[in-house]
């Protein structure tokens, strides 16, 4: 597999991007990571990703996969001689689809109701929202070290993107989610512990400013 | 395999039970049928699927599995000795479950066409609706189903949706068939098929129910809420145990 060419077209402050990146250095693999300007999507973002000109995009000799934990499969299933990310038993493969699945479903649009808040409301149901979101995690987390029991996995590739948001959540909506989540939070650690995660999450705290930028320029504050 | 106990908790005229029992007669499987009645969901469900509360399920030897999309991937990879639904090659599988994932969205902007705020909410969905099913069309090609030469995973995905086009149809003033005659013609071709033409309620059928539950509801045109409204308050237990009402239209009994 030497002459593999791999391009990863992403936005630094993307969690769903994170999930790519995070694969992709599980398995120990060369990349060119290329930084998309979503206000100036580049032409080649437009052609690989016609449907929904979003990113992340993996491009791979040339030919491209969307959606993340689409391209997170695909990557586990291409390079699949080494670090599995999904369980091989079948029962067990579909929980983990299905709690990445609920994660991509809940965690963006609830987190999305602080950031983007448009009155205090929002931000309250947002937060309210995303604590009944964390604790049924944590019900799924048990009293695993992962969400794929001794071994990092997809679902743990799949969540701990978001954790880039948390410090915007908890100052734009004044709570810790460590105190009302420990074991959350306990889980953020252990995988921040991993050089595939530290390399591939953005600072939170630039993530945060980014935030109250983009609130500016959309007129929300 | 022939102890295994298979049931399928479902709803009738759900485009997302449809695709299960679709993937169960592909691979020949027997199992047990099981109608919901949603406003009065059995405890087994509640049991089964904690998180959402919905159905399809489909309960393998007592362990639940849910979500629609998800289940037809066990179903082919427990039972893969035939009829394999989804392609071998990874890129290819990366594309079925891209375009899968893609038609899952079709449920959503139909009910805006269904249960619309206003006639300008409905053309704009029934316009988003046909870029939608363009966009399918774009991706089946010249091939007979989205599987290539054999009939799978995105074929599955999909064709639950002709159960609505009816009521899509008639709501909205248009036909499918003008627009997107290829996808029509794929659909014909898919209902030859014994686990299609089995798994799928009549399109008529589905369409007085969706008046029915528009009337008892209130919705459709001169409500003043919008399709997203409704449609997350009938996703919410507390709308089924009668403590959220959505308001009446003026005049209705």
């Amino acid at each position: 597999m030497g002459g593999d060419e791999v391009i990863l077209l992403n936005y630094w402050m993307s969690m769903f991007g994170a999930r790519v990146r995070i694969a992709l250095e599980e398995k120990g693999l060369n990349y060119e990571y290329r930084e998309e300007d979503l206000q100036n999507k580049s032409p080649l973002l437009l052609q690989m990703n016609p449907v929904h000109k979003k990113i992340p995009v993996l491009i791979h000799n040339g030919k491209p996969i969307c959606e993340s934990n689409i391209i997170v499969q695909y990557i586990d299933e291409f390079w699949n001689d080494k670090a599995p990310l999904l369980p091989s038993d079948p029962y067990e493969k579909a929980q983990a689809r299905f709690w990445a699945d609920y994660i991509d479903k809940k965690l963006y649009d609830s987190g999305g109701k602080i950031t983007w808040y448009k009155n205090k409301e929002d931000a309250e149901e947002g937060k309210k929202e995303l604590l009944e979101i964390f604790k049924a995690l944590e019900g799924a987390l048990g009293d695993k070290p992962y969400f794929g029991g001794e071994n990092f996995g997809y679902v743990d590739i799949s969540l701990i993107g978001f954790y880039m948001r948390f410090h915007a959540y908890e100052t734009i909506a004044n709570f810790s989610i460590e105190a009302e989540r420990p074991k959350l939070m306990a889980w953020v650690k252990r995988c921040l512990e991993r050089k595939s995660v530290a390399k591939s999450l953005s600072d939170p705290k630039t993530v945060y400013e980014t935030v109250l930028k983009f609130r500016k320029i959309r007129g929300l504050d | 395999m022939s102890n295994d106990e298979l049931i399928l908790l479902n709803y009738w005229p759900s485009l997302f039970g449809a695709r299960v029992r679709i993937a169960l007669e592909e691979k020949g499987l027997k199992y047990e049928y099981r109608e919901e009645d949603l406003p009065n969901k059995s405890p087994l469900l509640l049991e089964m699927n904690p998180v959402y509360k919905k159905i399809p399920v489909l309960i393998h030897n007592g362990k639940p599995i849910c979500e629609s999309n998800i289940i037809a991937q066990y179903i082919d990879e427990v039972w893969n000795d035939r009829a394999p639904l989804l392609p071998s090659d990874p890129y290819e599988k990366a594309q079925a479950r891209f375009w899968a994932s893609y038609s899952d969205k079709i449920r959503d902007v139909g009910w805006k066409i269904t249960y619309r705020k206003n006639n300008e909410e409905a053309v704009e969905s029934k316009n988003e609706l046909l870029e939608m099913l363009k966009a399918l069309e774009g991706a089946l090609g010249d091939e007979p189903y989205f599987g290539g030469e054999n009939f799978g995973y995105v074929d599955i995905s999909l064709i639950g949706c002709y159960m609505m086009f009816y009521t899509y149809e008639t709501y909205a003033n248009f036909s499918i068939e003008a627009e997107c005659p290829k996808l029509i013609a794929w659909v014909k071709r898919c209902l030859e098929r014994k686990s299609v033409s089995k798994s799928l309620g009549d399109p008529k059928i589905v369409y007085e129910i969706a008046v029915e539950w528009g009337k008892r509801l209130g919705l459709g045109l001169s409500t003043s809420l919008s399709a997203c409204t409704v449609l997350s308050s009938l996703e919410s237990e507390d709308f089924w145990r009668g403590r959220v009402k959505i308001n009446k239209r003026d005049g209705d009994h």
